[in-house]
């Protein structure tokens, strides 16, 4: 039966055969020797088939959708090649490329874990903040100086709030 | 640069005498975090980079926990000395790789590390001597926590903590454990286990080597998954399985003396011997004889006063250590003899072997 698998990179014949299980599916690799010290299987650091997975080019690729992140200009390309994205953002524009990967790696794909609520809550604010100020310069520029006011006094709300919480805290 | 790090008396992994256990050396977690409207390091500019780093070595220098820390920029450090903080598990070999705008911060006893512009922007890492799962993890989420107090970090509800590499996204926690398990190694063992733990999730590494040959029958096991379960449910997940194995390795270990006590107390024996009289060492070896040496002390044939010097000889029998203690540029050869000169010198304070102890108790 060995004698028929090829290495799923380079259709050279298959001399590592690698399983594992990783959330309940069992994944199956086989690599001829070269590609195998290539991917970094014998690497004494150590070796996980999840990684493999996202190193190479196992997602197949026809029918893929080709992704660019709009914020930092990362490609489905570099992706694949790299393992990595290039920032937060990319996790928004990412996700059909993504999720087939989290599946397979990871024991869900909702996190369960720690929220930072302090830096969530100030993030939140400080785009309120700047949504205000964006009403305000505009209205002042239209020359609607009820609504002008209006803004004015609703930021200078939520910075008083922000100063005795700074303040308490 | 890192003269004082080296030298100090309050290193927690070198000096440390309190917390020694018979199985494991060091319990460790880490986290990754990054700041939200930055690219990850990888695809930063050169210009962002050191953005990044200032603004977190500023947030950093603040924190109590920090207080008498020291920062070192990667870019001044010598290959030598980042392989001496790479024995150390300071940093990360991808650290020393790292471009320019990155560093590491290191508190005073050397528990906390928080690496900058490694894979992430953030990696943040506490360590104890012997196994301490809970009281690390409370280290660091308080740590975390005000860190976060000052930093906006990239967060998803979905994803949570969002990470450079997909395989860290969630909670971006790797919580591991280096346990010495010679009785595991020796009764042929290993392999079975390592299989049996990759099939929940979890990793096992060679400290020094690869696989089940590990040199010194040294491992660190870490969970693999990092998101769809809470930090403790992944912690207590982890622990029972840390446990699984201390009791393998506890019961290895007296199942063998059971029935090859001349044969394993003349490996001890033997190996006692050679550290004390040895003139040339590599550190292969040396670590395999230290291993032999700390299962003497769990053994009761050596007080358990001297734990912390056979632990400490492990990180600093190391090449980068031995050669940074000679001066820069020794041959490896002369390495050898460097080692040799400073593991007799410290076992001829050690107290003899004591056989007596030596008794089969479950």
């Amino acid at each position: 039966m060995a004698e028929n698998l090829k290495c799923s990179h380079c259709n050279n014949p298959a001399t590592v055969h690698l399983t594992q299980i990783v959330n309940n599916k069992i994944i199956k690799v086989d690599l001829c020797e070269s590609c195998a010290q290539a991917k970094g299987v014998t690497d004494p650091e150590g070796f996980s088939l999840a990684d493999l997975l996202t190193k190479t080019n196992l997602i197949p690729e026809g029918g893929e959708p080709q992704i660019t992140c709009p914020s930092c200009g990362l490609t489905s390309a570099d992706f694949r090649r790299t393992g990595r994205l290039g920032c937060a953002t990319c996790y928004l524009h990412f996700i059909p490329l993504l999720r087939p990967v989290l599946e397979d790696m990871h024991a869900g794909t909702l996190h369960k874990g720690k929220v930072p609520q302090v830096a969530l809550s100030r993030q939140s604010a400080a785009a309120e903040l700047q949504t205000l100020k964006n009403a305000l310069e505009r209205a002042i520029s239209e020359e609607a100086y009820e609504d002008a006011a209006k803004y004015r006094d609703q930021i200078q709300a939520i910075k008083k709030s922000a100063d005795s919480e700074a303040v308490h805290s | 640069m890192i003269e004082s790090l080296i030298h100090s008396n309050k290193a927690e992994l070198t000096q440390s005498a309190k917390n020694g256990s018979p199985v494991v050396l060091s319990t460790r977690v880490r986290l990754a975090r990054n700041l939200v409207d930055t690219p990850f390091p990888g695809r930063a500019s050169k210009s962002q980079r050191s953005d990044v780093l200032t603004k977190c070595v500023d947030r950093i220098a603040e924190l109590p926990q920090m207080k008498q820390g020291s920062f070192f920029d990667t870019a001044e450090l010598s290959e030598l000395e980042k392989q001496v903080l790479v024995e150390r598990h300071l940093i990360s070999r991808e650290l020393c790789e790292a471009e320019s705008g990155s560093g590491v911060f290191i508190n005073k006893d050397q528990t906390c590390s928080v690496m900058i512009n490694e894979e992430g922007h953030l990696r943040i890492q506490f360590m104890k001597t012997g196994f301490n799962l809970r009281s690390v993890w409370k280290q660091i989420d308080r740590f975390d926590s005000s860190l976060e107090d000052g930093l906006d970090v990239a967060f998803s509800q979905e994803f949570g903590y969002l990470t450079a590499c997909p395989t860290n996204l969630g909670t971006a926690l790797r919580a591991s454990v280096m346990m010495h398990l010679p009785g595991l190694v020796i009764s042929e063992h290993m392999d079975k286990v390592i299989r049996a733990v990759n099939q929940l999730g979890i990793t096992v590494r060679g400290l020094f080597g690869e696989g089940s040959d590990a040199t010194g029958h040294v491992f660190q096991i870490s969970n693999q998954q990092t998101l769809g379960e809470s930090e403790e449910e992944i912690m207590s997940r982890l622990g029972s399985v840390f446990k699984t194995i201390i009791d393998h390795e506890i019961n290895a270990r007296f199942k063998y003396l059971e029935q090859n006590r001349a044969r394993l107390l003349d490996q001890i024996g033997r190996a006692f011997g050679t550290l004390q009289n040895a003139h040339v060492l590599n550190s292969n070896e040396a670590m395999n004889l230290l291993s032999l040496v700390r299962l003497a002390v769990d053994f009761e044939m050596l007080p358990e006063v001297n734990r912390s010097e056979v632990d400490r000889l492990f990180i600093e029998c190391q090449p980068g250590h031995i050669q940074h203690a000679a001066g820069e540029g020794i041959e490896p050869d002369a390495r050898d003899l460097c080692r040799a000169d400073k593991v007799r010198e410290e076992f001829a304070r050690l107290p003899s072997l004591n056989f007596d102890k030596v008794n089969v108790i479950e």
